[in-house]
């Protein structure tokens, strides 16, 4: 790739390191990984998110849990989910999850969208929004399997995560990872991310006990660009808001790629109908018919 | 209930005949008053609007190209459902209208029996039971009720969205929404085919509202004599002998 190299980052001032998903995004899917069970639930990644995109303030709601608001928002696309879970023995767990668009392989918000150009997918993985292209539809909010896009009634365009491509274009890792303290969230190729994650899940069932344990990549889509680790894989819902099995519904896969054009084509078929009809039987008129017609033989009346 | 209608539709009809105005002229028979007249336009108008900004949003790959007439996309998806909205409305003051005249008689089903030979033009004049409305009329017109009823809440759900009424409603209500368009849509292209060039002499009773006796006699033989008192079948008999025993005329 040497030929790419110009004007990618290779030492940052000021910067921790060599810049981490350093290059990556050429070559492979990228990917985040998100370790629940090493999210101290600071909320740093929401700052660095809001800050990064340039977002508007906007007042946050308190619903009587450590969470900034209960929903992302359109301005507000990062936000750590506090889940109390009751264990069968009476104890209570504690759950955090960063909950963000999840870059899926299969990405049901365009399969729903009928707008040209309005959601791309790259092919390191990201899934992005054009809001130039978008027409305010909302047909990608009822696409998703996981709630995400949001509508700005002010723009009517709808806004999500970008996996910050912005950045990752450049050669950085998302404004979220950088912020991370305890290094929960990790970035890189999807095969490096997956190689941790399981590492990370091993390690948790031999030596925490946790028999459950494992990573969220749910093969239902194609599996997504975002990943997590999770203390009990058998039941994401737990953690609010992670479908087990999360699926597209069929009416923005089948009907919108076999019946839509199909039926549209019967539709002009109708009126490709009353035209041959008109030519190969004619107009019923009034009778009885003007005379003057029944002389005229062959050319024209 | 039925009286109420009747009397709102009577009083809406004397008000709009009092502004405008229908000339019949001799050898005519008024078909529509100045209020249906009025209803059926801006119902057309408001179909219209709501299709074009429709089909950018059903299918953009190949009607995008509709979309800057209404300021494009964004703008197009914001006044759909307006438009939409006013169809419904006005064509559910046509359906208060149109109620009586458009139920189903059993000469209809006869008539749907019979619909291949009109098609294919071997019949000339409509049966005699065929009265103000011929029974394909009368099944556009219910199949445009039914499709309002399904356009009205399919098309609050898409236009509240999933945020209101979840993923589930949203996707199973753009198709139906979509469904209930292409019917309809097939249903007008043979309405305005039969109402225009299909069936010459039509067109004038959304215009004028007045169409001629030998129209009525052709295509509506039992309203011809509801109207007239006159045999429709006698009627014509009695045109086609004046007319072969006339001299041609020199146009
Ligand atoms: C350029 C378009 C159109 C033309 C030229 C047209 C013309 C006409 C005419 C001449 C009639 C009177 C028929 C009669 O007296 O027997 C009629 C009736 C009617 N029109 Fe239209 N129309 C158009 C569009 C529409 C649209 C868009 C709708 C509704 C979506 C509609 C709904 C009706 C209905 C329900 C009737 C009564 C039943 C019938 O005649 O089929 N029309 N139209
Ligand atoms: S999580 Fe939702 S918005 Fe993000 S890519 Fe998947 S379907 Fe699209
Ligand atoms: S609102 Fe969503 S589905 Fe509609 S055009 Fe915009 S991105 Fe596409
Ligand atoms: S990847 Fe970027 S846009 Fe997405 S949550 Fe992280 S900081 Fe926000």
């Amino acid at each position: 790739m040497a030929d790419r190299k110009t004007l990618q980052a290779e030492k940052i001032s000021g910067h921790s390191g060599a810049s981490p998903g350093f290059g990556v995004q050429r070559d492979f899917e990228v990917c985040k990984l998100v370790d629940t069970t090493t999210c101290i639930g600071c909320k740093a990644c929401e700052v660095a998110c809001v800050e990064w995109n340039d977002m508007p303030f906007s007042a946050t709601m308190f619903d009587n849990t450590y969470q900034t608001m209960p929903e992302t928002r359109w301005n507000f696309w990062n936000l750590i989910k506090f889940n109390e879970h009751p264990n069968p023995d009476g104890t209570i767990q504690w759950l955090m999850r960063k909950d963000q668009c999840m870059h899926c392989a299969d990405p049901g918000c365009l399969a729903a969208c009928p707008a040209d150009g309005a959601i791309v997918k790259y092919t390191n993985g990201i899934v992005d929004f054009n809001q130039e292209n978008c027409i305010g539809c909302e047909f990608c909010v009822s696409g998703c399997p996981f709630n995400i896009p949001r509508f700005n009634p002010g723009t009517k365009k709808v806004y999500k995560c970008t996996l910050c491509s912005d950045r990752v274009g450049q050669g950085l890792e998302p404004a979220c990872i950088k912020a991370c303290p305890t290094g929960c969230l990790k970035f890189g190729s999807k095969d490096d991310m997956k190689f941790i994650a399981n590492e990370r899940a091993r390690q948790l069932k031999e030596n925490f006990g946790m028999e459950n344990a494992g990573v969220y990549d749910p093969q239902s889509i194609g599996g997504t660009h975002v990943i997590y680790v999770l203390h009990d894989a058998t039941d994401p819902e737990r953690y609010g808001g992670l479908p087990k099995n999360p699926t597209i519904p069929w009416s923005y896969t089948i009907w919108k790629w076999l019946f839509k054009p199909v039926l549209g084509t019967f539709a002009l078929f109708g009126g490709l109908g009353v035209l041959l009809h008109y030519i190969a039987v004619g107009p019923r008129r009034p009778q009885p018919e003007p005379q003057e017609k029944e002389t005229v033989h062959g050319n024209g009346d | 209930m039925a009286t109420a209608i009747d009397r709102f539709d009577e009083k809406a009809r004397r008000t709009f005949d009092s502004i405008g105005r229908t000339e019949v002229h001799r050898g005519e028979l008024l078909r529509h008053p100045v209020y249906t007249r009025l209803l059926h336009w801006a119902v057309a108008l408001f179909f219209f609007l709501a299709l074009f900004t429709g089909f950018g949003i059903y299918l953009p790959w190949l009607f995008r190209w509709f979309t800057p007439f209404f300021g494009g996309g964004p703008l197009s998806r914001i006044l759909h459902p307006y438009f939409g909205v006013g169809f419904v409305f006005f064509f559910f003051l046509q359906m208060l209208n149109w109620l009586a005249p458009m139920l189903w008689s059993p000469g209809d089903t006869k008539w749907i029996g019979n619909i291949r030979r009109v098609v294919s033009g071997e019949e000339t004049l409509d049966p005699p039971e065929t009265g103000f409305f011929n029974a394909g009329q009368k099944a556009m017109f219910w199949e445009i009720v039914a499709g309002c009823i399904v356009y009205l809440i399919t098309g609050i759900i898409l236009w509240m969205g999933a945020r209101t009424f979840g993923a589930i409603a949203v996707a199973i209500s753009y198709v139906l929404h979509d469904i209930s368009a292409i019917i309809m849509l097939g249903g007008i292209f043979i309405h305005i085919y039969l109402s225009t060039i299909g069936e010459p002499g039509t067109f004038q009773a959304m215009t004028r509202g007045a169409v001629s006796e030998a129209w009525a006699w052709t295509f509506h033989p039992a309203w011809y004599k509801k109207v007239t008192g006159r045999d429709p079948r006698e009627a014509y008999e009695k045109a086609r002998q004046q007319q072969s025993g006339a001299p041609p005329k020199s146009s």
